[in-house]
């Protein structure tokens, strides 16, 4: 009897510690950058949502692809309904691991740079990614910063040759995420 | 104790599953937020889905040119170069005033007809944190005959027409939508003897995608308690669109003759059957 209570009072204890080390985002921050020959697209992303685990050293994000704001609306219609059909596909996702050198806590105040690791999901094609990224510990939360390149073609996604020089074959992702701690309910 | 130890076992399998929630971080995430709503956009390429208008709406700020041009019927013979040495043209401007509201003008060759029209999007297919099963839109135009010299519609009152329109329309796969069309159109002054100032019609269409850029489209008008006159049809067209970036062209067959309401519902004088047959397109360029 009292070695259930033990493992049950041991389980609680873990859950409540490492909720303690978990930062989430629901309004994180993704644009991607496409430079061609006859014009340049952006795209702002303010829905992204994500945890990052300091314990365990572990990082998942979802962005939800409807959520990229372009200049222009017709831009916006192409890029869901040609080229990441988000209907079938409404979401990105991020699932990794960074390492800093070693095992950073919400006490590490400060900025520190990071290896991530791990597996990009776009358009239902999952790659490896391997990329750079700051880790800014504050009081009370996290940020974390990054840049890589993405190719179009890794996730198979058709650029017909009559937009050729409209759209770049490598386009430019810039993450910004502002965590704050994750309550428990 | 038997029920301190039920107790205890309960507590004991909500920390394991909490603990195994915990143990995969997209779970969490999934769980800590919810699915936005998920708009279903581009039910249609176009804002027309050949002679009508499909559900399609100018986003807010967004300006469309459009050109749309009907030829001569195909059986009219290599004299007449199968119908293409006659043109029929209409010049029309759209413009999203709001997200939900689209104004548009254009001008028509065929009688000199001048029009306008209204769209109102109340409600849009979505799915996720919000499900609506279809996207509904209240159309409403106003045409007015500028041709002059017409015996008995000298008056400004007799060259109006007014088309009042729901436009309800599924897209039930990326690569299938349908649309129902409930149509009335109120003619101040009809030509044929016997007509009816209002005409009541029921439109049916639909696209069936065939690449991620090129669809096949057809359209139907239905007329209810049509006139009784040999002359008129019920308009019936069968197209192609091509979309290529900024432009959608749209290529196609059909028995009418004009591109706004009023004309094609009420006065199409081709038997598709019988293979008066008009060639067409329209181009649509969006600023």
């Amino acid at each position: 009897m009292k070695y259930i209570v033990s493992i049950a009072l041991l389980f609680a204890g873990m859950v409540t510690v490492s909720a303690q080390d978990k930062y989430i985002t629901k309004n994180g921050f993704v644009k991607f950058f496409s430079s061609a020959p006859l014009e340049d697209i952006e795209a702002d992303n303010n829905n992204v949502q994500s945890i990052v685990d300091l314990a365990a050293s572990e990082v998942v994000i979802n962005i939800p692809i409807q959520s990229f704001e372009f200049d222009k609306s017709l831009m916006k219609e192409h890029f869901n309904e040609n080229y990441l059909e988000s209907e079938k596909f409404p979401k990105a996702s991020f699932k990794g691991k960074y390492d800093a050198g070693k095992q950073l806590t919400a006490k590490d105040i400060g900025s520190h740079t990071v290896a991530v690791t791990g597996d990009l999901t776009i358009h239902g094609v999952t790659r490896p990614l391997l990329a750079k990224a700051t880790l800014i510990i504050k009081a009370g939360g996290v940020q974390a910063k990054t840049k890589f390149d993405v190719r179009v073609a890794d996730f198979d996604i058709e650029i017909p040759r009559i937009v050729f020089k409209n759209i770049a074959e490598v386009v430019e992702v810039t993450v910004d995420l502002q965590y704050t701690k994750l309550d428990k309910q | 104790m038997k029920k301190l130890q039920t107790l205890l076992i309960t507590v004991f399998c909500i920390s394991v599953t909490s603990l195994f929630a915990q143990d995969d971080l997209m779970s969490l995430l999934d769980d800590q937020t919810e699915d936005p709503i998920q708009f279903i956009e581009a039910t249609f390429k176009g804002s027309r889905l050949i002679n009508g208008h499909t559900v399609q709406t100018r986003k807010h700020r967004e300006l469309e040119f459009l050109i749309s041009h009907r030829f001569g019927r195909v059986n009219s013979g290599a004299d007449e170069l199968f119908g293409l040495d006659v043109s029929n043209i209409r010049l029309g401007l759209e413009y999203g005033l709001t997200k939900f509201l689209t104004v548009g003008v254009g001008r028509s060759s065929f009688d000199k007809t001048f029009d306008g029209f209204l769209k109102v999007k109340p409600l849009k297919q979505s799915k996720g944190a919000k499900s609506m099963p279809i996207s509904l839109v209240y159309f409403t135009s106003m045409a007015y005959k500028s041709l002059k010299n017409q015996d008995g519609f000298e008056d400004t009152e007799s060259k109006l027409a007014y088309t009042h329109q729901i436009l309800i329309a599924r897209k039930f796969s990326p690569g299938l939508s349908f649309q129902l069309m409930p149509t009335l159109i109120h003619r101040n002054k009809v030509e044929e003897i016997n007509g009816d100032n209002d005409q009541f019609a029921l439109g049916i269409g639909g696209r069936v995608k065939l690449t991620q850029r090129v669809s096949l489209n057809a359209e139907y008008y239905y007329r209810y308690d049509a006139p009784e006159n040999p002359d008129l049809f019920n308009s019936l067209a069968i197209g192609f669109d091509i979309e290529t970036g900024g432009h959608v062209f749209q290529l196609h067959f059909t028995n009418s003759r004009t591109m706004i309401e009023r004309g094609f519902i009420t006065e199409t004088t081709g038997d598709y059957f019988g293979g008066d047959i008009h060639f067409g397109f329209n181009v649509s360029r969006v600023f």
